[in-house]
C-alpha cells in the first residue's frame, strides 16, 4: 500500500507544495514589511503591502489545506470489523477482530468455560456517523 | 463589478497612483474583455482539472483492486505460475446484452448468456487459484468481479476525459464533470466491495441471506437449484420453506429457480410468499429501516424476478416484501452493525405478515435474498 502512491498524483502536490511555501514566505515577508512601513509612517504602502500579505496567507493556506483533504480522502480506510463468538449452552461471549474464514453461524473454537462448541453469532462494522438531520 | 470600480476609483484618488492610473483602468479593461471572451474556456480548463483528479483517484483505487486481487490469488490460490497475466486479461473481459428488439423470450436468451459467463468465470478461477475450495473460488470470483468493475469505471472517466479533451467541447467535459460525484462514491463503493470479497466478510447487499439464515439455523436444510438451500422451519404454527443462497461462498444463487421448485413440488398449494432483500435507501432515511410491501423484491438482472412473477401467476400466490434500506455503498461494503440488529426487526415484520395473512397449518415461502458472503446456515 506504501509503493503505490509514488505516483502522479504525489509528484504534483510536491511542485504545488513548492509555489504554496514560497507564496507564503513572500507574503509574510510583504507582512513584515509592512509593519517597517508603519513605523516610517508611510500607511498607504503599508496598508497595500498588509492586503497582499493577508490576501497570499490566506490563499495558500486555503490551498494547502485542499491539498491535505485530497491525500486523506486518496487512502480507502477499513473500519475495524469484528466477531462476535457465543457460547449457546452458558452464554460465554468474544469479542474479536475478523479472520480471515469467519462466517456467520461458523462453529469453531472450544468454550473457555464448559468445553462446548461455540458459534459465531456476528459479523460486522460500526460506522460512527456525523449527524446530519435534515427537517 | 461595482466593489471592483469602487476600488478603481479609490486607487485615482490616491495622491501615489496618480499618474499611473490608466495602467490600472487599461488592466481593467483587459480583464474584463478576457472574461467576455475567453470566460467559458476557462470555466472549461477548470472542469477538465477536476475531471483529472478523480481520473488519478481512480487509477489509485483501480490499481489498488488488481493488486489486492493477485495478492489474494497468491495466498489462497497457491498457483504454480504469476496469475498477473491471467487477471490482467480477465479484467478486459466483457459480456454482450441479447438483442431484444424482438422482446419474445429475451430473459431465457439472457440467463443463458449469464449463465456462459458464470461458468466461464468459474472455470477462469480454477485455473488462476487451482488450491482454493468452494467456499474460496466463489470470493475470489466476486473479488475479481468488483476489481473488473473497477477498471471498467476508470476506462470509462478516461475515455471521456481524454475526448473532452482532444475536441475542447464543453458539452463533453459537463456531462462527465456533472455525474462524477456519484460515480466516485460508486467506485469507492466496490473498492470496499473487493476487499469485503477477498476476505470473505459478509456484506449489506446479504442482509437477506441473513434473516433467512436466522430463521432456518438448527434446522435440516437441503440444497436446492442453483445454488440455494432451503429449510422448512416451523413459523407460529405454519410450516414455512425459507430460501438463502449457500454460504459462506459469496454467491447469489437462483432464487427464483429455488422458488419455482419449492411451488412446484406442493402443486402449488403456497399460501403466501415473503420476500426479504436489501434496498436503495433515499438521503435522508435511516440506514437499516425495514418497511414492508408487495412484489418480488430482488434486484440483479431481472431473470429471477421475472421467473418468480411467472410461478406466482400460475398459482395466483400473494406475494409480499420486506425491505431493509441501505444505500450502495452500504450495500456492498462490510456489513454495518445497523443493517445486523435489523435482520431481528425484518423477522419480526416477517412473523407479523405471516400471523395477519395465513391461517393456522398454511404453507409459505420465506426467500432471503442478497449475496451470502460470509454467511454461513
Ligand atoms: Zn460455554
Amino acid at each position: 500500500m506504501s509503493k503505490t502512491p509514488q505516483n502522479a498524483t504525489t509528484r504534483i502536490s510536491t511542485f504545488v507544495l513548492l509555489i504554496i511555501f514560497l507564496t507564503l514566505a513572500l507574503s509574510l515577508t510583504a507582512l513584515i514589511l509592512a509593519t517597517t512601513f508603519f513605523g516610517q509612517d508611510n500607511k498607504i504602502i503599508a496598508g497595500y503591502l498588509l492586503l497582499i500579505g493577508f490576501i497570499g496567507v490566506a490563499l495558500s493556506t486555503y490551498v494547502l489545506f485542499q491539498i491535505r483533504k485530497r491525500v486523506l480522502r486518496l487512502r480507502i480506510e477499513l473500519p475495524p470489523i469484528v466477531t462476535t463468538i457465543e457460547c449457546r449452552k452458558c452464554g460465554f461471549k468474544i469479542v474479536r477482530e475478523f479472520q480471515r474464514g469467519d462466517y456467520i453461524f461458523k462453529k469453531g473454537e472450544l468454550c473457555q468455560k464448559c468445553n462446548e462448541n461455540m458459534l459465531i453469532t456476528a459479523i460486522y462494522r460500526e460506522v460512527k456517523e456525523k449527524e446530519k438531520t435534515a427537517p | 463589478m461595482a466593489i471592483v470600480s469602487a476600488l478603481q476609483n479609490q486607487l485615482i484618488q490616491l495622491q501615489l497612483f496618480e499618474e499611473y492610473s490608466w495602467i490600472f483602468n487599461l488592466l481593467f479593461y483587459v480583464i474584463f474583455v478576457v472574461f467576455i471572451f475567453y470566460g467559458q474556456r476557462i470555466q472549461m480548463y477548470v472542469m477538465l482539472r477536476e475531471v483529472e483528479g478523480s481520473l488519478y483517484k481512480l487509477k489509485y483505487i483501480k490499481d489498488e483492486g488488481r493488486k489486492i486481487a493477485i495478492e489474494t490469488i497468491k495466498e489462497i490460490g497457491k498457483p504454480q505460475t504469476d496469475p498477473t497475466g491471467r487477471v490482467d486479461r480477465f479484467l478486459e473481459y466483457f459480456t454482450i446484452a441479447p438483442q431484444s428488439l424482438d422482446p419474445a423470450g429475451v430473459v431465457w436468451k439472457l440467463e443463458h448468456i449469464l449463465d456462459v459467463r458464470d461458468v466461464r468465470f468459474k472455470d477462469e478461477v480454477k485455473l488462476m487459484a487451482p488450491a482454493a475450495d468452494e467456499t474460496q473460488a466463489y470470493n475470489l470470483e466476486n473479488t475479481l468481479e468488483a476489481a473488473m468493475a473497477l477498471n471498467y469505471i476508470y476506462k470509462i472517466i478516461r475515455h471521456f476525459y481524454l475526448l473532452g479533451k482532444k475536441t475542447l467541447s464543453l458539452y463533453i467535459i459537463m456531462q462527465i464533470q456533472m455525474i462524477l460525484p456519484l460515480i466516485m462514491r460508486e467506485a469507492e463503493a466496490y473498492a470496499s466491495a473487493l476487499k469485503a470479497f477477498a476476505y470473505g466478510q459478509p456484506i449489506g447487499d446479504g442482509a437477506g441471506a441473513l434473516v433467512a439464515a436466522k430463521l432456518m439455523y438448527g434446522y435440516e436444510t437441503r440444497k436446492m437449484p442453483k445454488d440455494c438451500v432451503v429449510a422448512t422451519v416451523p413459523i407460529e404454527g405454519r410450516t414455512a420453506f425459507v430460501i438463502k443462497a449457500e454460504g459462506p461462498g459469496g454467491n447469489v444463487g437462483k432464487i427464483g429457480d429455488a422458488v419455482k421448485a419449492i411451488i412446484d413440488e406442493n402443486e402449488g398449494k403456497i399460501a403466501a410468499i415473503i420476500m426479504i432483500d436489501a434496498a436503495m435507501k433515499l438521503e435522508g432515511e435511516e440506514v437499516g429501516e425495514v418497511a414492508e410491501g408487495v412484489g418480488a423484491a430482488i434486484g440483479g438482472p431481472g431473470v429471477d424476478q421475472f421467473k418468480i412473477e411467472e410461478s406466482i401467476l400460475k398459482y395466483r400466490i400473494p406475494i409480499n416484501a420486506v425491505i431493509v434500506r441501505e444505500d450502495i455503498g452500504d450495500a456492498v461494503s462490510p456489513m454495518r452493525k445497523e443493517i445486523f440488529d435489523s435482520a431481528d426487526k425484518a423477522i419480526d415484520r416477517i412473523k407479523q405478515v405471516i400471523l395477519e395473512r395465513t391461517k393456522e397449518g398454511d404453507k409459505v415461502i420465506i426467500a432471503g435474498v442478497g449475496n451470502s458472503i460470509g454467511i454461513g446456515q
